[in-house]
């Protein structure tokens, strides 16, 4: 009988372990992922006739996670307008960041894809892999860092200067906590925000600041405190790290993570949130303020033009708000303070003349100091070498010496709560 | 358990005794054909798709081309070497489920060798370094419960359970120590220029070396188990620890020395995941594959040769559900929701296949044998 109990007492851990095991794989909810492209075909044609591409993508997670449906809805956007057909391009969701994405992306240049596109950081090195293997399919990761010294000519890396759009939705937090801060809610001091972080990699500490600097721009008296999770996807702790934040005084929260975990979070406890990704007005139509995001559909139609007219693909290419890659969502009235929108229109346009720039030294302070000189490890190496004078004119050069961010600084304002995750 | 009142139950369930080889597979087969059945059904109701269609979809995913057919078969070697490992330990009636934790730990000693000493030493003694250190690392890992409960007669299960835990968070460790750029939280390939440590490619063929290792290893964990003296022993452990000792057998000293040896195999596994495939180190690589190991094994009936179809039932399973997911823009719960029918009916046709169903009329008549 004992025998018997233990028996079924494994069983049930066991299979109630393999259930949590492949629920992160395989959320919950059915969407259908493609979507007729709907009659944009002639507008953005390029000189070529299209019918010869075919573009694979790989994406970490799938629909669920904020990160990859804003990935996945580029991709869409993009082959709508270039008038691909349904057979012209193939998805391959929740691939992880190990040989599975070397395998994915090899099956897919065998299903003739001449382009393939990964929207992981941890892709990179399985698609460089892939990329030695297929010399003559055109390999293009989002995120990555390698692009530039790893000297293939079918391997190429894409972001956005997405601090930008950080910085006008930071814009937008500081109004909202000057409103606070006038209808006598607390006062300027207590003015502290919250940050849910990912990791204490150079992308979020980029991010992050930006997005403190863009709301110090307009409440001078503004602190930040950050927490990271330790990944990139996990509901549970962004959810709870946005509550410690709330129930240490921060009276605001944005994150950079992928899941619905803070932005749920902040509807419950009433707090405004600044997301990311893409809007959450739907979830939280009570403290959902803007949310930046990135719109990889002009790099998608980039890539696709430069293949159709045989010309060569940046090793690396940096989307910016001219190019409508840094992109922010309509603003939530209902939370936004009042002339958020045209202060955001006023900020954007001093930013695309090139008047602002976001990592003005002028700004902030790295330990009491002013920054007037910085060697930021651009040319990744296991040693984390320094190699690369980013500091030019009076500001940090962000995602100009690469397209990944590299700003990795800890500047003066900014409490960050727990490193050792 | 027996009811008050007078009546009989309705349904009597008893152990079969034997069951013809044919009579068995025809449930299975009946089994299998049911799912099918369910199956389509399922996905004609909640897709609208030809469930013909998403079959042949499901079969092209793990047979549709060559590279195809190497991944499933990589696959299939990685699973059926975590079940192999787990095996003898099951035989003993010592639940291991700590394959994944032992996994890990053979991967993390595999990595170390490649990041600490990749330019340092020459690539045979790495490898030689590379293959002790993740047995043995396993092999400890596994060993540490088996001592407790010989010892001390502590509970196997959650102590394998939580070394699991352990081992997760001793990776996430030296992912952060290692990882590559600064916060990231990702190694990346390991010597991906100098290819220091990566256990070498047969030909052109990638998966080929861990395949041929898995089926040695098959070979060997066979005889071991039906052949040997040891293998002997841990059947009679397993069957009683009283028979054992009454026999002579140091009762602690086979569950430790099986524990080792099961831990040593899943520390194996992580070797292959590490050096001869991925060529980093995640606190995901093992991908649950330390409990999916279990219904292999069990499924199996902890025999190597069988294990041979049912890992590649499973693996089956999972490339065809990740193939349905591409090809009609399904979410992956969907493809999951296919497998867990399928196996439902699988697991289910064992117990028809294991005991009788008899439905009484009254006290005195026994009704037919139903399956």
């Amino acid at each position: 009988m004992k025998k018997i109990l233990s028996l079924a007492l494994v069983l049930v851990m066991v299979l109630g372990l393999v259930a949590c095991g492949s629920k992160t794989e395989a959320p919950a909810a059915t969407e259908a992922a493609a979507q007729t492209p709907a009659g944009t075909e002639a507008a953005a044609a390029p000189e070529a006739a299209p019918a010869d591409v075919k573009l694979g993508f790989i994406f970490l997670h799938d629909e669920n996670s904020t990160y990859d449906l804003n990935f996945m809805n580029g991709a869409k956007e993009a082959c709508a307008a270039l008038g691909l057909s349904e057979d012209q391009y193939i998805f391959r969701t929740n691939i992880p960041e190990g040989q599975e994405c070397y395998d994915a992306a090899c099956e897919l240049a065998d299903a003739g894809c001449n382009i393939i596109f990964a929207d992981s950081f941890g892709h990179e090195d399985y698609m460089i892999q892939a990329a030695q293997e297929f010399p003559d399919v055109q390999f293009c990761h989002a995120t990555g860092t390698k692009a530039h010294t790893q000297g293939l000519s079918n391997y190429h890396n894409a972001f956005a200067a997405i601090y930008e759009g950080r910085y006008l939705a930071g814009v937008a937090a500081g109004m909202k906590l000057n409103e606070m801060i006038e209808a006598g809610e607390f006062t300027a001091e207590e003015a502290k925000m919250g940050y849910v972080g990912a990791f204490t990699y150079a992308e979020v500490v980029s991010g992050y600041t930006s997005f403190y600097l863009g709301a110090k721009s307009v409440c001078p008296s503004v602190t930040m405190e950050v927490t990271f999770t330790g990944s990139w996807y996990d509901e549970t702790a962004e959810k709870e790290g946005a509550n410690k934040l709330i129930a240490n005084g921060c009276k605001l929260i944005s994150q950079h993570a992928d899941s619905m975990g803070a932005p749920t979070a902040c509807e419950t406890a009433g707090v405004p949130n600044v997301s990311y990704n893409g809007s959450t007005v739907a979830a939280c139509p009570n403290t959902f303020i803007v949310s930046s995001r990135i719109n990889w559909a002009p790099y998608y139609e980039y890539v696709v033009n430069c293949v159709l007219n045989g010309e060569a693909i940046a090793a690396d290419w940096t989307g910016t708000i001219a190019t409508g890659s840094v992109v922010l969502t309509d603003v939530n009235e209902q939370a936004a303070a009042a002339g958020t929108v045209e202060k955001i229109a006023e900020v954007k346009a001093s930013l695309e003349a090139g008047e602002l720039h976001v990592f003005d030294v002028s700004t902030f302070t790295v330990g009491g100091e002013a920054l007037n000189s910085y060697l930021a490890d651009v040319d990744t190496d296991p040693a984390y070498t320094p190699d690369t004078e980013v500091v030019e004119n009076g500001y940090f050069n962000e995602s100009a010496k690469r397209s990944a961010p590299y700003f990795d600084l800890q500047i003066d304002g900014i409490n960050l709560l727990d490193t050792a995750f | 358990m027996r009811k008050q009142n007078t009546a009989m139950p309705v349904l009597h369930i008893s152990k079969r005794t034997s069951l013809p080889l044919y009579k068995a597979w025809a449930i299975r087969a009946v089994a299998i054909l049911l799912a099918l059945v369910v199956c389509a059904v399922v996905t004609t109701a909640l897709t609208g798709l030809n469930p013909l269609g998403v079959f042949k979809a499901m079969f092209d995913g793990a047979f549709g081309t060559q590279r195809k057919i190497w991944i499933l078969g990589q696959n299939v070697a990685i699973l059926l070497c975590v079940s192999l490992a787990v095996t003898p330990a099951f035989k003993m009636r010592f639940w291991n489920i700590g394959g994944e934790g032992q996994i890990l730990v053979g991967g993390l000693a595999t990595a170390a060798c490649m990041i600490l000493l990749g330019d340092k030493v020459p690539n045979w003694l790495l490898i030689v370094m590379m293959i002790l250190s993740s047995c043995l690392a396993g092999a400890i890992w596994g060993g540490i419960p088996a001592i407790c409960k010989a010892k001390w007669n502590t509970n196997e299960t959650l102590f394998t359970l939580m070394m699991n835990y352990v081992a997760t968070q001793l990776v996430a460790f030296f992912v952060i120590v290692w990882e590559v750029p600064k916060g990231a939280g990702k190694i990346g390939i390991i010597n991906q220029d100098t290819h220091a440590g990566w256990l070498p490619q047969i030909g052109s063929y990638k998966y080929l070396l861990n395949i041929l290792i898995v089926a040695v290893l098959t070979v060997i964990m066979y005889f071991y188990l039906t052949r040997s003296k040891q293998g002997y022993e841990i059947a009679v452990v397993g069957e009683s620890e009283k028979t054992a000792r009454y026999v002579g057998i140091k009762v602690e000293k086979v569950i430790v020395r099986t524990m080792m040896i099961s831990g040593g195999i899943c520390g194996l596994a992580g070797l292959l995941l590490v050096g001869g495939t991925d060529h980093t180190i995640t606190t995901t690589i093992s991908g649950g594959r330390g409990f999916t190991a279990v219904m292999v094994a069990w499924l199996a009936k902890f025999n190597p040769l069988v294990m041979v179809l049912t890992s590649l039932l499973l693996v089956f399973l999972s490339r065809g559900a990740s193939e349905i997911t591409t090809i009609y823009a399904l979410n992956h719960s969907f493809g999951d929701i296919l497998t867990g029918i399928i196996l439902f009916f699988i697991i289910g046709s064992e117990f028809f296949i294991g005991y009788r169903l008899s439905f009484l009329k009254n006290e005195q008549k026994e009704g037919k044998g139903n399956v």
